[in-house]
Formats: structure tokens, sequence, C-alpha cells
């Protein structure tokens, strides 16, 4: 059951026991900080003991992890690209970071209890027998009691899977009804409307053909155009719904395609790892269609990039440029609408875009959508 | 001229080889699959075709795929191809499948039935013709061309439809020596050097424009 030897888990006791009095003292910070936190020096308290208190919580987890044989998932909200003030009101409502706090409190008298059993024991050779038996089932309860506190139980992980299904689905509906709504009327104001008044043309057209064939020849040459701009009417609605290059050639090429049109000159390199289904290729494509349109539209830059990747189990696209960044990712309805696209997917987008520049947003969509996804993966971009 | 043509709608297929017929082609054999498309277009005899984007078996790129391998087979063979939808992409992929005798429009265009026969028989000759929303595209994002008056921009824009500059004086009710006069100004201003060979000009001015 467990990984870790006999002399590994006595190395994990040391260092628990070691751990434990910064545990105290991060502890104590926390609890001052988060009481003055209405000031300044409170807050200038927490920006510096929250990751702290994460790095030392990760420790242990990391250890658990090994003792117990099976990772412990750290399950923070995702905190990537907001201001500091931001990153700590996250922290703040998130659960995890309470658990962490408790976790601390009960971390010193843990290791008082175990560390140091399993420490006297190895000490004296007399004790050694007892040690060789008693570190394993020790140092597993242990960690159990570090998982209880460090990681969500099943219960809880189903419960914050079923709250986010729940979620996007209501927004998937809302999104798709949206859409629908906008094919309806843009099918209304444009192709049937043209296709009407071509069938009144036609119409007119075939009683003067007898009477006046010069102005029933007029009327067949407007017919034509009529025609004409129903189709394109319709080629537009198509291109909004699935753009055709997209479901000829795939991701890559569309987006190509899309680059060929834009002011700015973009460098589109990297392909996916895996064949991405439809749905998946779609919502990508929208997103990196809005990130671009965006790049045109306000950040001034002289050149952008786009650089598709991941593993086979995870679509990862940067959309990149030079411009002067700034961009606020929760500002405009564009951006909310391809995140909520991208969410149903469990896909996730991060946006930095520091003053000055550059900007980077990166989106990752899991391709096996029933693999749940609550933190980023780290080291993109 | 006899004609291999590709369009899997039958509605389409019909309307296309009526017109053609109309006009004194030979239709020399009419598919619908791009699997047919093959040993078609191996017969000597065909002078051009005329294919549409989407086939099946995929309906994605089979007839943009089969006009690129056919003039890699007999170089210069002069294809027109249509879609529903146009793509620079695909234009650009089109003119680097080898110089001359290559089209490429919008179906609704065979509506403007002496317009397509006329560009037809342009590409037979060794011309090229893209779709006036192509060229447009490419007007709307090159900076440039802002250099450029608004009669110039239309001479420009008939010029990489492949219209000579009779064509051209005809279609803008002006005389082919003030065309003369627009075309040298727009080389001038664009850099680009004076070629005698109408569709070496409209290649010139493609490759400048970056499609």
């Amino acid at each position: 059951m467990t990984n870790a030897g006999r002399f590994r888990m006595t190395g994990y006791a040391a260092l628990q026991l070691l751990l434990a009095v910064p545990a105290l003292v991060l502890f104590v910070l926390d609890v001052v900080g988060g009481a003055t936190a209405a000031f300044v020096v409170g807050l200038g308290i927490l920006v510096v003991t929250l990751p702290a208190t994460r790095w030392l919580a990760n420790v242990h987890r990391r250890m658990a992890g090994e003792v117990l044989g099976a990772p412990v998932p750290a399950s923070y909200r995702p905190t990537e690209g907001a201001s500091t003030f931001g990153r700590l009101r996250v922290s703040a409502a998130d659960p995890m970071t309470w658990r962490d706090v408790g976790w601390m409190l009960a971390a010193l008298p843990l290791a008082l209890a175990t560390s140091l059993v399993v420490l006297i024991l190895f000490v004296p050779i007399v004790t050694g027998i007892a040690w060789w038996f008693g570190v394993g089932p020790i140092m597993v309860a242990r960690s159990r009691i570090d998982r209880w506190f460090l990681s969500y139980g099943t219960t809880e992980q189903l419960e914050q899977r079923v709250e986010a299904l729940t979620e996007t689905r209501n927004q998937t509906l809302d999104h798709a009804s949206a859409e629908l709504r906008r094919i309806e009327r843009d099918l209304h104001d444009g192709a049937q409307a043209r296709l009407a008044g071509l069938g009144m043309t036609l119409g007119m057209a075939a009683e003067l053909l007898e009477r006046d064939p010069e102005e029933a020849g007029r009327m067949l040459a407007e017919a034509r155009q009529t025609s004409s701009a129903a189709l394109g009417d319709l080629r537009d609605v198509v291109h909004g719904i699935h753009p055709p290059v997209l479901a000829d050639r795939g991701l890559k090429a569309a987006i190509e395609a899309l680059a060929i049109d834009l002011p700015v000159p973009v460098e589109v390199t990297g392909t996916a790892a895996v064949a991405l289904s439809a749905p998946v290729e779609s919502a990508a494509y929208f997103t990196v269609a809005e990130c671009l349109a965006n790049v045109a539209k306000h950040s001034g830059a002289g050149r952008a990039w786009v650089e598709i990747g991941g593993t086979p189990d995870l679509l990862s696209v940067v959309v990149g440029d030079d411009g002067h960044g700034g961009a606020d990712p929760s500002s405009g309805t564009g951006m909310r609408g391809v995140a909520r696209r991208l969410a149903a997917f469990d896909g996730t987008m991060r946006v930095s875009s520091p003053t000055g520049g550059p900007t980077l947003v990166t989106l990752e969509v899991p391709c096996d959508s029933s693999s749940p996804r609550t933190t980023p993966s780290s080291g993109t971009a | 001229m006899r004609l291999v043509l590709a369009e899997d709608h039958a509605l389409l297929r019909d309307g296309l080889i009526r017109i053609l017929e109309a006009h004194g082609h030979e239709i020399l054999a009419a598919v619908e699959h791009a699997d047919d498309l093959a040993s078609a277009m191996a017969d000597p005899s065909a002078e051009a075709a005329v294919l549409d984007v989407r086939l099946p078996p995929t309906h994605t790129d089979e007839g943009l795929k089969a006009a690129v391998a056919v003039r890699a087979e007999r170089p210069g063979f002069p294809v027109m191809v249509l879609s529903q939808y146009v793509e620079r992409i695909y234009a650009r992929e089109l003119l680097a499948s080898g110089e001359g005798g290559i089209g490429y429009l919008l179906k609704d265009r065979v509506g403007d039935v002496g317009e397509f026969v006329d560009a037809l028989s342009r590409i037979a000759a060794g011309g090229t013709v893209l779709d006036p929303q192509v060229v447009s595209a490419v007007m709307a994002r090159q900076v440039p061309v802002e250099r450029l008056t608004a009669r110039e921009r239309e001479v420009l824009a008939l010029m990489a439809e492949g219209r000579s500059n009779a064509a051209i004086a005809g279609a803008l009710f002006v005389t082919e020596k003030a065309v003369g006069k627009h075309t040298n100004s727009i080389f001038g201003k664009l850099d680009l050097p004076v070629a005698p060979d109408d569709n070496r000009r409209v290649l010139a001015v493609l490759a400048w424009l970056g499609v």
C-alpha cells in the first residue's frame, strides 16, 4: 500500500517535524493578516503568507501522496492572470485556503504525535523492532489525516464537478439558443427576404414577357443579382456557423485562412498532437478568431503569432501579439462568449497582458471531455 | 472546347452542361465523384476542366486537389475551379500550381452566363481569372493600395480578374488609351515591372498583393 520505504518515511517524519514550526508561524500570520485585511498591513502580510502557506501545504501533499501511493491533488481555484489583489480575493474565497489554514493548526500536534514517535523509535536501537513495524502504519495514518485536510474527498469532488457541469451546461444552452436566434435573424433579414423578392421579380418578369420583353429582360437581370446577393448572405451565415476551410482542412489551415485576411501579419505554427473532435476544433477556432479580431482592433500590434500544440490529452493554443498590452478579458462580450463555449469542453482560457505587452492568450481544452479539470496546467506560454 | 466537368449536385451539373453546350463546348465527361474524376482527366483529348471544390467522398477539397494534381501532370492545363465560397488560401494554392490557365470563381458567377463563358475561354488561352471577392479581400487589406486613386483601384481589380486593357476599357466606359495610362500609373505606384504579357501582368499584381 505504501510507495515509500521505511527510511524515506522516517526522513519525511523528520522533515514534517521541522516544518511544523514554520506551519505554526504561518498560521499565526495568516490569522493576523486575515483579521487586519481591511488595512494595508494585513493585505501586505497575506500577499506573502498565502503563497507560502500553499507551498508548505503542497510539500505535505507530495509527502502524503508518496506514503499513500496515490497523489493527493491540490484543487485550488485558478488565479492566473489576475492582479495581486485579485489573486488574494480568489484565494480568500477558496475553501481550499481555509482547509490549509485549519490543517496548519493541526499540523503541530500531529507532527509532535506522529513524527516524534517515529523518530524516537528510530533513534534508540532497542526500539528498532517497534520502528521496523511501526513506521509504516504511523506514517500512513498521519498521511491520511493530511489528505483529509489538504484534499477534497470523492464526494466533495463529485459535488464540485456536478456544480461545474450544471453551470457550464446552462451557459452552453444559453449560448446555443442565442446563436440559434442570431442565425434565425440573419436568415430572416438576409437570404429569406431576398428569395422572396426574387420570386416577385421573376413573377413580374413572366407577366411582362409578352407585353414588354425589354422590361422583362431587365427584371431577369435584376433577379440574377438578387440571387447572387442571397447566396452571399447564406455564405456569411454558413461562415458564422462552421467556416468551410475548418470543415475542409482542419484547425491550422482555418486559422491560416483567417490570418491572411487580417491587417496584422500572423505566424501560425505547430499542430495538435491528436485528431480533434469537430466541436472542440470549432470552439478552439472561434476562440482564436475572437483573439485575432481583438489583436487587429485593439492591440496596436505589429505582428502576432498562433502556436498550436499540447499533448495527446490536451489541445493548447497560444495567441500572442507584440502590442501595448493591458487587455482585460472580462470586458467585451466576444471574449466571454468564447470562454463559455470553451467551458462546455472543460476548456480554460488564460490572459496575460501586462501594460506594455506582450499579450498572450492561452487556451487549453482537454481532448477527452470526460476528464475533469479544475486547475490549468502550468509551464506553457 | 472539349471539357471535363465535375459537380456533385445534379441540378447544378445539368445547368452547367446546358450552359456550356449552348456555347459550343463539348462535355467529354460529367462526373459527380472524385474517384471518377482521375480517369476522366486522363483523357488526352480533354482541353480544359471545370471542377467543383467539394466532391464526394469527403466533400472537402477534392476538386482543388484534383486541379493541382492534373496541373502537376499536364503543366498549364486550364482548370476552372468553382465553389460556393472563395478563400484566399485556396487561391494561393491554385496560383502556385503553375503559371496561367487557372480560374477560381464563386458558383454565383455562372449565373452571369456571358461573363462565365468568357472567363472560361480566357483561362483556356492561358489567362488567370480570380473571383472579384478574392480580389476585393486583398484590396481591403493592403495598405499601399490606398495610394491608388479610386479609378486606378477599379482598373487593378479588373486586371487581377485577368482582363485585357481592351476589356477593362469596355467595362469602365473609357478609351483603351486611358486604361493604358492608369495601368502605367499603377505599375509606377506599386513598383511593378512593366511586362508585355497580360497573364504575367496579372501574376505580378497578385504576387505583389500577396494572394
